[in-house]
């Protein structure tokens, strides 16, 4: 009989790692929240570092699963789970011999930051609010006309000790200079300032996307972390923070304020890990057995991590570790 | 006239972008792009033959032109040697014993206040 | 800004409804010695409240704490002994009149929670020197948390609201919040310290309008010794600069604020500024009137603003007096509470009208 495997999570890290075991002649079943499957690049419009339109690689995923007749049960939340069954938040349970809990992170909740205005503040948008807009083809304008002054802040809820997110969410500093570029593409006549604490380059091509920026895109990279928003007269925002290259203050008012949120660990991660008695890192995101030969595999027997369960990561991590999870399960399902 | 209160008020030291003007820094990076992809390691600073006996800091120095703050910016970039050796270790390539010079050039009229 | 209320809602306080132990402030016992009255009166006449206001409680000592003349064993002793006083006299919940004040209270109970060791000290000094003894108290609140808490029942006895009887506009009112009720633990101040909504809610419940303008967070350059000596006063007074440029174009008919020493110094630095600079602010040149919280409900339960004090203002209240069509006598205005001739300013342009030096008049 063919074994079957509970993937939790239909975003691209389920999805690539049921089109795995799916070739390798395994039984693998999606259980995705949402209605449809892609997870959270669904609404992303163009990937880093090379402005990649998050929809192929959503869609040739899709496509991959169709194609193999995967079982995917949509609008389906897991509420428990082990390595032989899921439950659902409808009461029903699914079994099967193994399973990779691939159910992602939570974008960073912008308003909790009160001092940037989001939510408060006409203007104030979030990176994922960008990728939105770009995605409908609607731009960020000001009373219709475009914007002459846009700043990004790096860092809102990563590296943040007073909303309990001590860590680097990796990806925001490569996405604020790839959503600076576009937004000077799209609007030639704005200055656009990136507010930053370090700008970590550390994927390929990002370096040389952030030289870019500065040279081709004339990007103004300012090191010091905003302090806080307030509304000018005018309906524009002002801004304040420490132009800490020459340890000056620094005070400047902005047509738009994009946030560049992190990547958090999921509210329910804690109940599942509990219902599996999985362990959880100080971050909230769940704890891999190691973080080299382990870093796909849990501590418990026939349950595997995929993607950014465990940490911020890239798209690219995001589907290698989906097929090397892919590949464990396949090796353990042989050895029972 | 004024009363004397014996102390006045204090201006502020913020760099105010809504104010200053970016056209004579703009003039420096027209001929010199390069220098706005400077990363602020502060090499050219370490290694600087004048900085080690002034206060004459190159990084800070450029980075304020950018920022269209000039003030005392003549007299100081006139504290530079002219040696060249920042432009030996800067990690970004940039030029700076060029922009030294354009500096001078475009900032040479702004006399010290 | 609908998000706004949301904000708002997040950070609630508990705030007693009866029987309050009231801590005087020093410094507007002789600034604004109407406010504290007009405090008593609202909860004791218009509300039915009881409050105990004790002869033998003195200064907190927060300003010298601050100004590192007075050391933090001693301060932690003189508020053990208020506490200890407001056991003794049967009340549990003190209701303080100065921000200072509230933050030393908060700050001294939090440091014997997270250092038991140095309240046990305390109790020993207290001992000592008073033979008295430490009852933590149940709840402690700011003067402006207990008339926030009544904005309802004061609006349901108005006899004026916050409106232009002219246009019948709402007045526009800039809210200042003393930087030690929500900035040191954001969770004692109603709405945070981001967006508090303590005075906000007042403003809206009376029928004016708030006013968020770019420098609302910053603080009014009080800073304890940067006032007290005279070689630091330049940037205190700079402070009230920076925020009163910030809200000029707003045209704020007036500041209210909830703590002694910003309602002093946006005041009386608006004096200072136009006798340094020639700078004048607010709509007709004459300075912008700044209020406190009690003040404003005076008004607005229509009491007469010479028994509210407002006679002590530097920035001449008249002019919004007329706006909101408060009867007044204006030749009473200095007059003592016996009917006697108490004196007045020198001219300036702030309240006794234009001499003759020339103002640029910023609205």
């Amino acid at each position: 009989m063919t074994k079957r495997i509970l993937i939790i999570g239909g975003g691209i890290a389920g999805m690539r790692s049921a089109v795995s075991l799916a070739d390798a002649g395994l039984h693998p079943v999606v259980i995705e929240r949402e209605a449809v499957l892609g997870g959270k690049v669904r609404n992303w419009h163009a990937l880093f570092p090379t402005f990649t339109p998050a929809a192929g690689i959503v869609e040739e995923l899709r496509a991959a699963v169709a194609a193999r007749g995967i079982e995917v049960l949509t609008g389906c939340t897991a509420v428990r789970f082990d390595a032989r069954r899921v439950e659902l938040a409808d009461g029903r349970t699914i079994e099967g011999d193994a399973a990779i809990l691939a159910s992602g992170f939570t974008l960073f909740d912008a308003g909790i930051k009160e001092e940037y205005g989001y939510g408060l503040y006409e203007h104030v948008y979030t990176s994922a609010d960008i990728e939105r807009m770009l995605l409908a083809g609607t731009l960020p304008t000001v009373n219709g006309a475009a914007p002459r002054r846009i700043a990004f802040l790096h860092c809102v809820g990563s590296r943040d000790e007073k909303v309990c997110q001590k860590h680097c969410s990796r990806v925001c500093c490569i996405t604020g200079v790839k959503q600076a570029m576009e937004l000077k593409q799209r609007f030639p006549g704005a200055e656009i300032f990136n507010f930053y604490m370090d700008i970590r380059m550390f994927g390929p091509g990002y370096e040389e996307l952030y030289r870019e920026a500065q040279l081709r895109s004339n990007i103004h990279f300012i090191r010091g972390r905003i302090s806080e928003a307030a509304p000018t007269f005018d309906g524009r925002i002002q801004i304040k923070a420490e132009d800490t290259l020459t340890g000056r203050p620094l005070r400047m008012s902005v047509d738009l304020l994009v946030l560049l949120v992190g990547m958090r660990a999921n509210d329910d991660n804690a109940a599942l890990a509990a219902s599996a008695g999985l362990e959880t890192a100080p971050s909230g995101f769940l704890a891999p057995r190691d973080l080299f030969l382990g870093n796909i595999r849990s501590s418990v027997e026939g349950i595997f991590y995929a993607g950014t369960i465990t940490a911020p990561k890239t798209i690219g991590e995001t589907l290698n570790e989906a097929v090397a999870a892919a590949e464990a399960v396949a090796a353990y399902l042989k050895n029972r | 006239m004024a009363l004397d209160f014996g102390y006045g008020i204090s201006k502020p030291r913020t760099i105010d972008l809504d104010r200053n003007e970016f056209y004579k820094g703009n003039a420096v990076l027209g001929k010199m792009p390069e220098l706005q992809s400077c990363i602020g390691c502060g090499s050219c600073t370490a290694t600087c033959t004048a900085g080690a006996l002034t206060d004459f800091n190159f990084r800070r120095l450029h980075t304020l032109i950018r920022r269209g703050e000039f003030k005392g910016i003549y007299d100081e970039i006139n504290k530079c040697m002219l040696c060249g050796k920042c432009r030996l270790t800067c990690p970004r390539g940039i030029n700076t014993r060029g922009v030294v010079q354009l500096i001078k050039r475009n900032m040479g009229y702004l006399q010290p206040e | 800004m609908a998000g706004r209320g949301a904000s708002w809602s997040e950070y609630q306080k508990q705030i007693a409804d009866d029987h309050y132990y009231y801590a005087r402030s020093c410094i507007r016992q002789n600034f604004f010695p109407g406010s504290e009255r007009a405090f008593l009166r609202i909860l004791g006449e218009e509300l039915g409240r009881d409050i105990c206001d004790d002869p033998r409680h003195t200064s907190c000592t927060g300003i010298g704490y601050h100004s590192d003349i007075v050391p933090l064993e001693t301060i932690m002793t003189v508020v053990a002994r208020q506490f200890a006083l407001m056991a003794e006299a049967g009340y549990e919940h003190l209701v303080t009149s100065c921000i200072t004040s509230f933050g030393i209270y908060n700050e001294i109970l939090n440091t014997w929670e997270e250092f038991p060791e140095t309240e046990e000290r305390t109790r020993r000094y207290l001992k000592e020197a008073t033979g008295r003894e430490l009852v933590l108290p149940k709840s402690v609140s700011h003067t402006s948390d207990v008339v926030y808490h009544f904005r309802e029942q004061i609006a349901a006895r108005a006899r004026r609201r916050l409106v232009n009887v002219q246009t019948g506009e709402p007045l526009r009112v800039v809210e200042h919040i003393g930087c030690h009720y929500a900035k040191i633990f954001p969770k004692s101040g109603i709405g945070g310290a981001e967006f508090p909504y303590v005075l906000a809610g007042m403003i809206e419940s009376w029928g004016g309008t708030c006013i968020d303008y770019p420098e609302r967070r910053h603080c009014c350059g009080f800073g304890f010794r940067n006032y007290l000596v005279q070689a630091n006063r330049g940037y205190s007074i700079a402070n009230s600069h920076k925020k009163l440029e910030s809200m000029a174009p707003y045209k704020p008919d007036f500041i209210v604020a909830n703590c002694p020493g910003c309602s002093m110094f946006l005041d009386k630095w608006q004096y200072a500024i136009a006798e340094m600079e020639g700078t004048t602010y607010g709509a007709d040149g004459r300075g912008i009137p700044v209020l406190t919280y009690e003040e404003m409900a005076g008004l607005v339960l229509g009491y007469d603003p010479w028994e509210l004090g407002m006679q002590f203002h530097q920035v001449d209240v008249e002019p919004l007096l007329r706006k909101m069509g408060v009867e007044f006598d204006p030749a009473a205005k200095y007059l003592g509470r016996d009917g006697k001739y108490i004196g007045r300013p020198e001219a300036a342009v702030v309240n006794s009208g234009p001499d003759k030096r020339v103002y640029r008049i910023r609205e």
